[in-house]
Formats: structure tokens, sequence, C-alpha cells
């Protein structure tokens, strides 16, 4: 599903220059349950954004379900990100003046499906997560977890073939983390690909793949027979 | 571009917003408000004028003699220069860029106009056929002098409205003769013109005139229609032609003003005109400026907004919109603003302006609004139109900056979670 060789991507401050990736590969196949980890400043959140088509990278290449994205312009990202990657951010980022559903169909509008259809695909997502009852509640009204969980949906609606998370759980209390993680397991679990970005070890224990990153390359790929050895290493850490 | 869910949009922010989108619209509307009233204003007074122009041919010059100010050619001034019917053939068949000549003689004294038992006393004028065109008579009944009442010196009289009424009372006064100092007259026509005082005037023909009231061939002045130009120099380049040619006739010097005096109405008439349109230019001036300030505005406040709404334009931005899509959204928002508001500045502008018309109107059919120097203060449609599209570009430009700024969010700096 993903193939990374070689990726090189360097901010530049001024004068400085920050080399942020330095030459990573990564292979990620379809069906996939990976978080990726790693401490502040280690590349984590600019990989993430590599992947999810919102930031461009120097040098190396990067397949995404076999094809190269390299140098899209911005109308030909948004619709690669639209037609084959649902986010979810740390802080929901639902827009505040639209319903839930209105939210969870936006995708399908830069698909340039009629109302009606989408708002029906909506409810439907909705209501398999659930929140049925909340399609017509602005976010404002909603919990954190019923929040995160629209915004699950507005991820889905486009049935893309990779959800990508940042900090999915960042804003929320450990219950209603496990409710949410449970929710990405099971989309896992019906055949998409799915990519977190922690910094919690025992969200990260959930999945079935951890990668570390350090200084922008990977430190070790932790594969999920091993995972009861890092959860038992966590927890004398 | 046009579906529901693009203005959908539009209006959710836009009430989520009202204070701060009526008082951006305000300045728009204000300022269209203004360039309409503006030209409005400008129109009526200019129509007014041109009202006024228009009791006479706006190409009509007037020629009157007096007494010589200049020595000139040896003689002492101080001589009596006096036209005749001579000098009427020569305007008529020499004159250069003249259209039509009419001379007048003033009958001496008072004339006294008298039908069976009623009698007064009225301004009589003596004039030629011409005339009618040339004063922009207007005939109620009847009609005016024709050149066989000229050649035959024909004792027929076109009346005003006043004298009807205070001669004939209500009978019919065409065919009927009334008599100027005992000399029975023929009336053939009544003029009538309510908006000037033109009623009390009486007009025979001037051969008539000079014949009964023994004036000889005396003529005492010419009123004259010269071609149409365009420019004032045009106009007294014409003056002067005329004043050479009376100058040599009777010997006086052409810049004389006293021996001869001339009024060239055209003259006025462009510079009156050239007046109107320096006013034009300045209001159109104005009315831009104070629009451009409206327009200032809206684009302040969509930058503005732009930059509240980053966050949201970020997640658009991931989820698959792409940079047209939000361009449009911020350009759409900018023109409906500016249009919705300019739109209704210029309907309440010309709706304002047409209602004080309508006012005017009122007054002037009820005879109240002779001295009202202000006709017909309304716009054009072409520049209700003109207008309405330099407040599209308008908004459009408006919008444009604030559109860039958003297109060019990056969803990973607007999406970062410090934000």
């Amino acid at each position: 599903m993903i193939q990374i060789s070689n990726l090189h991507k360097s901010y530049v401050m001024g004068s400085n220059s920050l080399h942020v990736l330095k030459g990573l590969d990564l292979d990620i196949q379809e069906g996939e349950f990976v978080s990726i980890m790693g401490s502040s400043g280690s590349g984590k959140s600019t990989l993430l954004n590599i992947l999810g088509i919102l930031d461009d990278y120097d040098q190396g290449t990067y397949h995404l379900g076999g094809k190269l994205i390299q140098g899209l312009n911005e109308t030909k990202a948004a619709m690669t990100r639209n037609e084959m990657i649902g986010f979810i951010f740390q802080s929901f980022n639902l827009i505040s003046f639209k319903n839930a559903a209105e939210n969870v169909a936006l995708p399908l509008y830069y698909q340039k499906v009629s109302r009606k259809k989408r708002n029906l695909i909506a409810l439907e997502y909705l209501d398999r997560l659930g929140l049925k009852e909340w399609a017509h509640h602005l976010p404002s009204e909603l919990s954190g977890g019923q929040k995160q969980r629209v915004a699950i949906a507005r991820a889905l609606i486009s049935q893309p073939q990779i959800i990508l998370a940042d900090e999915p759980t960042g804003a929320l209390d450990s219950t209603t983390s496990f409710e949410v993680m449970d929710i990405l397991k099971e989309i896992n679990e019906q055949g998409k690909t799915v990519i977190i970005v922690t910094h919690e070890h025992d969200i990260a224990a959930m999945t079935k793949k951890i990668i570390r990153l350090k200084d922008g390359v990977i430190e070790e790929v932790i594969k999920n027979g091993d995972l009861q050895l890092f959860k038992d290493r966590v927890r004398t850490e | 571009m046009f579906d529901v869910d693009v203005w959908q949009e539009i209006f959710s922010t836009i009430k989520k917003n009202k204070l701060r989108t009526f008082l951006t619209g305000f300045s728009v509307a204000w300022g269209i408000f203004m360039l309409m009233v503006l030209l409005g204003s400008g129109n009526g007074l200019q129509n007014g004028v041109k009202e006024n122009f228009a009791s006479n041919s706006i190409n009509i010059m007037w020629l009157w003699t007096g007494d010589t100010s200049i020595p000139y050619q040896g003689m002492k001034e101080g001589r009596t220069i006096k036209f005749n019917n001579a000098d009427y053939t020569f305007l008529k068949e020499k004159g250069e860029n003249l259209e039509q000549v009419s001379s007048r003689y003033y009958l001496p004294g008072t004339i006294v106009y008298t039908y069976k038992n009623e009698y007064g006393s009225f301004e009589t004028s003596s004039c030629h056929p011409a005339l009618l065109e040339m004063e922009k008579v207007i005939i109620a009944s009847g009609r005016f002098i024709n050149d066989m009442d000229m050649n035959d010196s024909r004792k027929v009289i076109v009346i005003g409205e006043n004298v009807r009424k205070a001669l004939f009372k209500e009978e019919d006064p065409i065919g009927k003769y009334v008599k100027l100092n005992n000399v029975p007259f023929k009336v053939i026509g009544v003029t009538h013109d309510k908006a000037r005082n033109d009623e009390r005037t009486n007009y025979i023909p001037v051969t008539t005139a000079q014949r009964i009231f023994n004036g000889a061939d005396r003529v005492h002045t010419f009123a004259i229609t010269t071609k149409m130009v365009k420019t004032v120099e045009e106009a007294d380049s014409i003056t002067a032609k005329v004043r050479q040619g009376l100058a040599m006739r009777h010997k006086f010097d052409p810049n004389d003003k006293k021996a001869m005096g001339s009024f060239n109405m055209l003259t006025e008439y462009i510079r009156t005109m050239k007046i109107f349109q320096a006013i034009k230019i300045f209001v159109w001036i104005i009315g831009i400026g104070t629009l451009i300030a409206g327009i200032v505005g809206v684009s302040n406040i969509m930058l503005i907004l732009v930059k509240e709404r980053t966050r949201e334009i970020g997640i658009r931005k991931a989820l698959g919109a792409s940079p047209a899509s939000v361009i449009g959204l911020v350009l759409l928002e900018s023109i409906l603003i500016t249009t919705v508001a300019g739109y209704l500045g210029l309907v309440v502008g010309v709706g304002i302006m047409e209602g004080i018309n309508y006012a005017l109107e009122q007054a002037l059919a009820s005879g109240a609004g002779d001295g009202i120097f202000f006709r017909n203060p309304t716009v054009d449609f072409t520049t209700a139109i003109t207008s309405m599209v330099i407040l599209v570009v308008s908004g459009a430009l408006a919008g444009y900056l604030p559109a860039r700024k958003a297109a060019n969010v990056k969803p990973i700096e607007a999406l970062r979670d410090e934000n």
C-alpha cells in the first residue's frame, strides 16, 4: 500500500536548514494497523504530513497504492487526498457551524455527490458509529468522544484505502480513548489500512505494528508477535 | 460555482457575522447611493438649465443698435446706428453660417387693443414668420404669420392667451377683428405657453408694423439662428463675422459694443454645458472615491474573515477542497456582499431621485414650479447598469486578495494544534 524509500525532508528556517527525515525507508502493506511513535522532533508529524500528501518531500520516492506521489499540484493533491486518504485529527477539526451530518458529508461534497445522496450516506455512516440521533447537532453540542466518532465517520465516508490518524486519542480521556481505538481496530478488521501517530504506549500497543522513529530514521519496528514483549518493556520503563 | 451548497456555505458565514456583514455592505451601499444622488442632482441641474435654454432655439442670436462709442474713419463717437430692411436682406443672403433671420420693428408709444367694449394695452412684437421656429412659439389655435401676410403687409395678428381672455372672454377670436390704436387687425392665431410670459406678447408681420406705424424701412433688432457648432471659438467667430458685416455697412468699429449689441446664445449654451461636463466628471470622481472606500472595507473584512477561517479552510483542503473551490467561496461571498448592498444603495438612491422628480412634476403641473431650476433629476438606465457592473467587478477585486490568501493556506499549518 505504502512504499517509501530513501525519503529526505528538511525545513529551511532563515539561514538554518533543519534536516528532519534522513533517508527513511518504510513499507506498509494493505490491511495493516500501524502506529508511528517517537519523541518530539523525531519526524513523526513530518512523516504523517508527507503520507497524507499535505507536504512535499525533497528526495526519495513515495508510492501510495502503486502510484508515485511526487510534485503534485494543489488541485491534484487535494483530489488524491479526497479519494485515497481519510484523516482523523487530535482536535477533531470539525467545522463548527456545520452539524454532524454536514461535517461527515463534506468529503463527498468535494466529490460532487449530490446533496441529497451525500446526506443520506452521511446518516448511514453516523448510524454505524452510533450517532444517528446526533446527526443534526452542532459539534459544540457533542462530547469529545462523539466528536471524534463524527470525525471518523467523515474519514470513512469517501471510502479511502488508508486512514491517517494524528494523535486520535490525544484530547480524550482513557475510557473514550479505548472506545475510539476499538472503532479503529474494527475499521482495520474490515480491511482498511490504518496508520496512527501517537506518543502513548498503551495506545500504540493496541495496534499490530509499531514503528519507532528517532532522528529522522526508523529506530525499530515491533511486529505483532513481539507486542507482548513491547508491552512488558513499556511497563518496566 | 452556482450550486446550492456554495450559497448555503456563504449564507451560513454571513449569518454568523450579521453586524459585520451589515456594516461592510453599508459602506458599499452608501458609496453607490451617493453616486446616484450626486449624478441625479447633476442631471437635474443640467436638465433645468437646458429647459431654460429650450424656451428659444439654443443657436439663436440677437442684435440691437445704439450710439457709437469709438471714433471710426474720421467720424466722431456718438453717432446713432440704425438697422434697416436692407440689413435683413444682407443677413439673409450674405450672412455666413446663418440659418434664419427675423427682424423686429418696435411699435411707437402705447398700443391700445380694442374689441367691442373691451380694451387694454398690450405688448406687440413685429416679426418674420421664421420667428415661430426660432423662439419656439407655441400656437394653441389658428396659425402663425406666413410669407403671404409678409408680402402683402396684411393686417393680421397672433394674440397671446391673456389677450384672448381679456378681450374675447368665451368667444373664439380666430377671424375676428381687434383694433390696435383704431386700426383693425384680423386675429389668425392664439399662442399658448404656460411656462413663459409670452402669452402677453402679440405678433404682427414686421412689414405691416412698418407701414401702419410709420416705420418706413426702419428695423430695431434682429433675431438670427446660426449654424450649430460645437465649440465656443466657432460660435464666437460666427458672431464676429456678423458684426464685421454690419459694421462695414453702417461704418462703425466692429468692436464697438455700444454701436451694435449682440448676444449669441450658443456661446453661453456651450459654456454652460462645459461646466456641467466638468461637474459630471467631478461627481464621478467623488462617487468612485466613496465606492473605493467601501470596497477597501469589504476587502479588509474578507481578509479578516479568511484569517479567522484559516483552520476551516485547512480542514476543507485536507478533505479534498481544491484551491479553485476555496477561491470561489471567498470571491463569491465578496461579490455577494458588494452586489446586494450596492444594489440596495442603487435602488434607494434612484428611488429618492425619482421621488423628487415626481414631486417636481407635481409642482410644475400645478403651476407652482415656475422658479425651479431643476428638472428630471434622474439617472439613466445605462448609468445604473454601468454602476452595477462596476460593483460586481469591484466586489471581485475586493475579494481577490483575500481569496488568494485563502488559496495559499497550507493545511499542515492551519491544522497544527497550537493554532
